[in-house]
């Protein structure tokens, strides 16, 4: 009974690590950036003082919305389709996708842009 | 928290960066001036003597019990005559010990309350609750310049920090330069210290003082007598006007919305005092007292609503509207 709960757990593990380095990998592909080195950029840039985004331990403000799921969200700002190029726009120059918004263009650099969508892309 | 700040701030201000002195490991085992080495030296005395007599103490211990354990009952009790004369060696080394480390002792204190010269460079440092204001004295009051986490001094140079406390007891320490200096209320006292190596040096609150005791940092910079001298004149000056449309529309936001209660912006109608000397806030490596770094997307996310990065600071939350706060990091990203 016991051995068989053990098999379970370890079949589990073996899963879900398979399922991550599945979405890190699409997330990359899908991108062109690194997952790993975007989550620390968006601490660079100052990204986790507004927004909660999961896996980034000092990421839990509320002024901005929560980036939970943010991969397979529909829209983004509430105005552009999600995929990676918009994703990447909206990160660098907010101000020129929507003038009236509150997040500011924190000067996201465009190899920095394509590593925080690729982090952002793996947050399903 | 810390460790973001010490390996970001390079990155955010890439000019800065390039001008700035590099930022030092915060220890103590790490040195950079006259007083700090003193300390230093203590310890490695301390460490040594203290290793050297634990050695010996576990030694003579395994060798009493093999002993014991070879031996026959009569030559035990042989063994018991000798047992007085090692008991007083042992008390006497001891005594000879702890004599030489409080001789020790006495010569690192006295290079760490030394004096230094008459005519050095005072400044003035208050702790609050959560962040340190800065202020360097001059016999002439429009010479006086108030700043606030970020201290600059020469190298090479005794400066002597004189200190006070708004609220409850802090401690001022930067491990790399000196020692531990508490600021308790109603109590004035002073420490010297001397940085020799151009470099950033942190400090931090060694007393807990609150909630948010972690969070109250703040840099030293040691730099040549020239740079110093010119960042000097930088700060004494007011804040410069305004250079594009928005920034100027950002200081209408400071001075219209609740800001100006709390800060000071020198050369315009902000003369609150509660809060941070703003004037050449964008001269500064950080926020927050060491939180965040400087750069607009922590300055944004802090004045919005400070309180999920430093639960219980008292800078409240500011719902400005998105234009307003657009405008407002454009006009303190010009504060230089």
């Amino acid at each position: 009974m016991m051995r068989r709960g053990c098999v379970i757990c370890a079949l589990v593990a073996v899963i879900e690590a398979g399922c991550r380095a599945g979405v890190y990998r699409d997330a990359m592909e899908a991108t062109g950036g690194d997952p790993a080195r975007g989550a620390a950029a968006l601490r660079r840039y100052g990204c986790d003082t507004c927004h909660t985004i999961p896996g980034v331990q000092t990421a839990q403000a509320n002024v901005g919305p929560p980036l939970t799921a943010i991969a397979v969200r529909t829209y983004l700002a509430g105005e552009l389709p999600n995929n990676p190029a918009n994703m990447q726009e909206w990160i660098r120059h907010p101000r020129a996708v929507e003038p009236r918004t509150a997040m500011p263009d924190t000067g996201v650099t465009e190899a920095d842009g394509r590593d925080i969508a690729a982090y952002l892309y793996t947050l399903r | 928290m810390h460790r973001r700040v010490a390996t970001v701030v390079a990155r955010a201000t890439p000019t800065a960066a390039c001008l700035m002195p590099l930022r030092v490991f915060h220890s103590v085992l790490e040195p950079a001036g006259p007083q700090a080495a003193s300390i230093t030296w203590l310890w490695w005395v301390m460490f040594a003597v203290c290793a050297a007599v634990f050695v010996i103490v576990l030694g003579a211990t395994g060798a009493a019990m093999l002993r014991s354990w070879m031996r026959s009952d009569a030559s035990a009790r042989a063994g018991e005559s000798t047992l007085g004369a090692a008991v007083a060696a042992g008390v006497g080394l001891t005594v000879a010990i702890l004599f030489g480390l409080l001789v020790a002792d006495i010569r690192a204190h006295r290079i760490v309350s030394s004096f230094g010269a008459p005519s050095a460079i005072s400044i003035a440092v208050t702790g609050h609750q959560w962040w340190w204001e800065i202020e360097y004295e001059d016999a002439t009051p429009s010479r006086r310049l108030k700043t606030a986490n970020e201290i600059h001094i020469p190298i090479g140079r005794p400066v002597v920090f004189k200190f006070a406390s708004h609220d409850v007891i802090h401690s001022f320490w930067a491990p790399n330069l000196q020692g531990k200096r508490d600021l308790v209320p109603g109590i004035s006292s002073a420490i010297w210290l001397q940085a020799d190596r151009p470099g950033i040096y942190r400090g931090q609150c060694a007393e807990f003082c609150g909630r948010q005791h972690a969070h109250m940092a703040f840099d030293i910079v040691a730099e040549s007598d020239a740079d110093f001298e010119r960042w000097l004149d930088a700060q004494r000056g007011s804040a410069r006007e305004p250079q594009s449309e928005e920034a100027l529309r950002g200081r209408a936001v400071f001075l219209a919305r609740q800001c100006a209660f709390c800060h000071t912006v020198r050369g315009t109608g902000a003369y609150g005092n509660v809060g941070p000397d703003l004037t050449h806030l964008a001269s500064r490596g950080t926020i927050a007292a060491g939180t965040l770094p400087n750069s607009r997307g922590h300055l944004a996310g802090w004045i919005v609503n400070s309180q999920t990065i430093k639960p219980g600071n008292q800078m409240p939350p500011n719902p400005l509207e998105a234009g307003d706060l657009q405008a407002l990091l454009a006009y303190l990203e010009e504060l230089r």
